[in-house]
C-alpha cells in the first residue's frame, strides 16, 4: 500500500505513528498511556513535533479533542491504550458520533497472536466502536501505518464528518522493526467519494423557489458551523432580509445579536421560531437534520412549507421530513452558489409580503421574548448567562454540560461568532463541558473560554481539574448550582406530580475548597449582588486563572418555552402557568 | 413490500459484520442474506432480501452507502432480474413415502442428491416461492431438514453491478 521509494526513512511502526500525526499537521495529542501503546508513546517522547496532554480519565481526552475540532474544523487526536483505556473512550467517540465531528482516534490492542485469546486488557475495540464511528480499520502490517493515518484523516474530515478508529496491535510498533517510511499525499477510495458540488439544476430550482416565498424561514444546522459556511449563510439571509433560526448545534451561523435572528427552534427554542416554522410558505433547511428535538410531532411539522433541504449526507434528506427540493452537496459551496444565482437574477422576495411576514414574527417576538422572572431575590440562571454573554462580548468560547443549564447557555449568550458554541447536542453527554473547555483554551490560550455547568455535569469528569493545572488551562467555570438535576427535575415536576426520584444531589462537595485542593480559585456567589464582582474577578483580575464560580441559583427555575410532547413544533408551554 | 439489493462490497475483514450491523443497529429486516468473493477477490458480491416501504427502502440503500467500504449497489427488484436460491431437504423416506416423494421432486424439477434406506435429500434451485411450494406439495411427508442459501439474483439484459 505505502509506496516504497530508495531513499524512504526507515521507522519502527511506533514512530511511524506519530512522525505520521506530524506530517499531518498535528500539533496535540489527547491521551493516557498503557501497555498496548508503550512504544508508541516511547516514540512520543523521542520528538518534539507532537505533544501530548495526558487528561486523567480517557473519555476527558475525547472530549478535549472533539471541542478542538468543533473550534477549528479540523480533526482532533486521542491516544489511548486497549481494554479499559478504549472503552473509556467509547461515550467521547459517541458524543462526536452524533455530532458528526472529525475525530482520529488510535487504540492500542493486545498482540496480534493474542486477539482473541481473552488476554489481558484486551477487547474488541472494532466491534464496540463500529455502531458509533464513520469507519475503523485495524493495522495488519506495520508498513501500511502511514497510509491507514492519512485514510483514517480523509475519512474523519471529508463528506459528512465523523470519528475514525484506528487500532493498532502491540506487534505492529515494535521499536526494532523498521520499514520505510512515507506519507502519502492524497488517498482515493473506489468505494467512497464524497459530493463536493451541489447539482446546479437544483439549485436553480431552489433559488426560483426562495425568491417566490412570502413567508420564508431559513433554517440552519450543525452543518453550516463545520461546513465554515457562516459567512455565505450570513450574506445570502441579509441579502433577501431572510428570517434566521439556528438549531441548538447551529448557534453562531448567523450572529447573534442581529435583528433577522430570530433564535433558536425546537423543543426549548424561542416562540417566534417556532411560530415562524410553523407557519412558514417556505422553508430553506441548510446542514441541519430535522431531528426530533427539533420537529417535536413530524405528522404536524411546518404544514404550508415547501422545503429546500441542503446536506452533505444524502441519507438526511427525506429521512423524518420530506423535502421538496434536495441538494446534496457541502454547504459553504452551494450556498455560495445559491447567492450568486440569486444575485445574477437581480430579483429579490416580494417586499410587502416579506415586510408583512415580519410585522408577524416581531408581533411574536413580543409575546415571550424570553422573560424571566428579574424581580426575584434568587439567583436566576437565565440573568447568570447573560452577564457571562456581557462580559465576554458575545465572543467567548463557550463548552456546556448537558441540562438546564445547557438549554439557558443556548437561549441567552448572545452568538456572534460561529464554532464558538460548544456542547454535546446528539448524545448528551453529561462530563462534556469542562474537558471540551480545556480542549478549546489549550489551542486559544488568549480567549476567554467558558465551562457552563452544573453540579450534576461537573462532577462526571471533575477529575480533570487536575489536568488543567498541570497545563494551565484557565477555563472559567460557571457552576449553575440548584443542588438538583435540573432537567431530570423539570420533567419530574411536568409529568411526574413532583417526585424526584434521583434528582436531588444530596452530599455535595464545597466546590471552593475542591477548587483550591486542585491548585486553583473558587468563588461562591450566592446573592445576586455578588455576581457581578465574582465575574469582575474571575475575567479581568484573574483573567488566566482557572476560576471555578459556584453560583447558587433558584432551585425551582424551568426551562421555557418547552415544547408540548405529541403536538406541533409551535405548540409550546411558555412558563409554568402558561401554554400556546 | 419485498426488495432484493445487491451490493458489491471491498472484500475487507469487518465490513460483512458492518453492513449486518446497519441493519441491526437501524432495525432493518433481513430476509435473507448471501455473500461470497466475485471474479475480483478484492470484491464480494452480497444479496440481500429485506421488505419495507419506500421510504425505509430508501433509507436502506442511502444507509448502505454511506458504508465506506460498499462500492455499489442496486435494487434489483426495480427492474427485470433473475433470482435464484438452493435447497437442500432431508425427508423420511420409507415405504410409499419413498415413490412419493420422487414423484414431488421430478415434478418440481429437483434432484435427489442423497439417499439411505430411511431418508431422501433432495436438492432444489428456483425462486423463493417455488421453494416454498414444494416444502408445500411435501405436507404428507416428514420433513427432518430444511437448508436454504438465501437469494442471489443479477438483472436481465445488459445491466450489470461492476466497477
Amino acid at each position: 500500500m505505502t509506496s516504497q521509494s530508495k531513499h524512504a526513512e526507515m521507522l519502527s511502526g511506533a514512530a511511524m505513528v506519530i512522525r505520521a500525526l506530524a506530517d499531518e499537521g498535528v500539533e496535540y495529542v489527547y491521551g493516557y498511556p498503557g501497555g498496548a501503546v508503550l512504544h508508541i508513546y516511547d516514540a512520543l517522547f523521542q520528538q518534539n513535533k507532537v505533544k501530548h496532554v495526558l487528561v486523567r480519565h480517557e473519555q476527558a481526552a475525547t472530549h478535549m479533542a472533539d471541542a478542538y475540532a468543533r473550534a477549528t474544523g479540523k480533526a482532533g487526536v486521542v491516544l489511548v491504550t486497549s481494554g479499559p483505556g478504549a472503552t473509556n473512550a467509547v461515550t467521547g467517540i459517541a458524543t462526536a458520533y452524533m455530532d458528526s465531528i472529525p475525530m482520529v482516534v488510535l487504540t492500542g490492542q493486545v498482540m496480534s497472536h493474542l486477539i482473541g485469546e481473552d488476554a489481558f486488557q484486551e477487547t474488541d475495540m472494532l466491534g464496540i466502536s463500529r455502531p458509533i464511528v464513520k469507519h475503523n480499520m485495524s493495522v495488519r502490517r506495520p508498513e501500511d501505518i502511514p497510509y491507514l493515518i492519512k485514510k483514517a484523516f480523509y475519512i474523519a474530515q471529508s463528506g459528512r464528518p465523523g470519528p475514525v478508529v484506528l487500532d493498532i496491535p502491540k506487534d505492529m510498533t515494535i521499536p526494532s522493526n523498521k520499514f520505510p517510511y512515507h506519507y502519502p499525499d492524497e488517498i482515493k477510495l473506489r468505494s467512497y467519494q464524497p459530493k463536493l458540488k451541489g447539482h446546479s439544476g437544483q439549485i436553480k430550482k431552489a433559488v426560483s423557489a426562495l425568491l417566490a416565498a412570502k413567508k420564508p424561514v431559513l433554517y440552519s444546522g450543525g452543518g453550516v458551523i463545520m461546513g465554515g459556511a457562516a459567512a455565505e449563510l450570513t450574506e445570502l439571509a441579509q441579502y433577501l432580509n431572510l428570517p434566521v433560526t439556528n438549531t441548538l448545534m447551529g448557534l453562531g451561523a448567523y450572529p447573534g445579536e442581529d435583528k433577522q435572528f430570530i433564535g433558536m427552534l425546537g423543543m426549548h427554542g424561542s416562540y417566534e421560531a417556532n411560530q415562524a416554522m410553523h407557519h412558514a410558505d417556505l422553508i430553506l433547511a441548510v446542514g441541519a437534520r430535522f431531528d426530533d428535538r427539533v420537529t417535536n410531532n413530524t405528522k404536524k411539522f411546518c404544514p404550508d412549507a415547501t422545503i429546500i433541504h441542503i446536506d452533505i449526507d444524502p441519507a438526511s434528506i427525506s429521512k423524518t421530513i420530506n423535502a421538496h427540493i434536495p441538494i446534496v452537496g457541502l454547504v459553504q459551496p452551494v450556498l455560495e452558489e445559491m447567492l450568486a444565482t440569486v444575485k445574477q437574477k437581480k430579483k429579490k422576495l416580494d417586499s410587502s409580503a416579506l415586510e408583512q411576514w415580519w410585522q408577524q414574527i416581531n408581533d411574536w417576538r413580543a409575546v415571550h421574548g424570553g422573560r424571566y422572572d428579574t424581580t426575584s431575590a434568587l439567583l436566576k440562571p437565565q440573568h447568570v448567562i447573560e452577564q457571562v454573554s456581557k462580559i465576554t462580548k458575545g465572543e467567548a468560547f463557550v463548552c456546556s454540560d448537558v441540562g438546564q443549564h445547557q438549554m439557558f447557555a443556548a437561549q441567552y449568550y448572545k452568538f456572534n461568532k460561529p464554532n464558538r458554541w460548544i456542547n454535546s447536542g446528539g448524545l448528551g453527554t453529561m462530563g462534556f463541558g469542562l474537558p471540551a473547555a480545556m480542549g478549546v483554551k489549550l489551542n486559544f490560550p488568549q480567549a476567554d473560554v467558558v465551562c457552563v455547568t452544573g453540579e450534576g455535569s461537573i462532577q462526571m469528569n471533575i477529575q480533570e481539574l487536575s489536568t488543567c493545572k498541570q497545563y494551565g488551562l484557565g477555563v472559567k467555570i460557571i457552576n449553575l448550582n440548584n443542588g438538583y438535576l435540573g432537567m431530570v427535575k423539570q420533567w419530574q415536576d411536568m409529568n411526574y406530580e413532583s417526585r424526584y426520584a434521583s434528582s436531588y444531589m444530596d452530599s455535595l462537595p464545597d466546590f471552593i475548597k475542591l477548587a483550591e485542593a486542585y491548585g486553583h480559585v473558587g468563588i461562591r456567589v450566592t446573592k445576586p449582588e455578588e455576581l457581578q464582582p465574582a465575574l469582575q474577578r474571575a475575567f479581568v483580575e484573574l483573567k488566566d486563572q482557572l476560576v471555578f464560580l459556584d453560583i447558587h441559583i433558584d432551585p425551582k427555575e424551568h426551562v421555557y418555552p418547552m415544547q408540548i410532547p405529541g403536538g406541533a413544533v409551535n405548540e409550546m408551554f411558555l412558563s409554568k402557568t402558561e401554554r400556546t | 413490500m419485498r426488495h432484493i439489493i445487491s451490493v458489491l462490497l471491498e472484500n475487507e475483514s469487518g465490513a460483512l459484520a458492518r453492513l449486518v450491523g446497519l441493519f441491526a443497529q437501524r432495525g432493518y429486516n433481513i430476509d435473507s442474506l448471501t455473500v461470497a468473493p466475485t471474479e475480483d477477490p478484492t470484491l464480494s458480491r452480497l444479496t440481500l432480501v429485506t421488505h419495507g416501504n419506500d421510504q425505509v427502502i430508501e433509507q436502506i440503500t442511502k444507509q448502505l452507502h454511506k458504508l465506506i467500504e460498499v462500492v455499489k449497489l442496486t435494487d434489483l427488484s426495480e427492474a427485470a432480474h433473475i433470482e435464484r436460491e438452493l435447497m437442500l431437504v432431508k425427508v423420511k423416506a420409507v415405504g410409499e413415502q419413498r415413490d412419493e416423494v420422487k414423484r414431488s421432486a421430478d415434478i418440481f424439477r429437483g434432484q435427489i442428491v442423497d439417499v439411505s434406506a430411511t431418508t431422501y435429500t433432495v436438492q432444489l434451485v428456483g425462486t423463493s416461492d417455488k421453494l416454498d411450494a414444494f416444502i408445500q406439495a411435501l405436507s404428507g411427508t416428514q420433513i427432518l431438514e430444511v437448508v436454504r442459501s438465501g437469494v442471489s439474483g443479477i438483472s436481465r439484459g445488459e445491466k450489470t453491478l461492476a466497477l
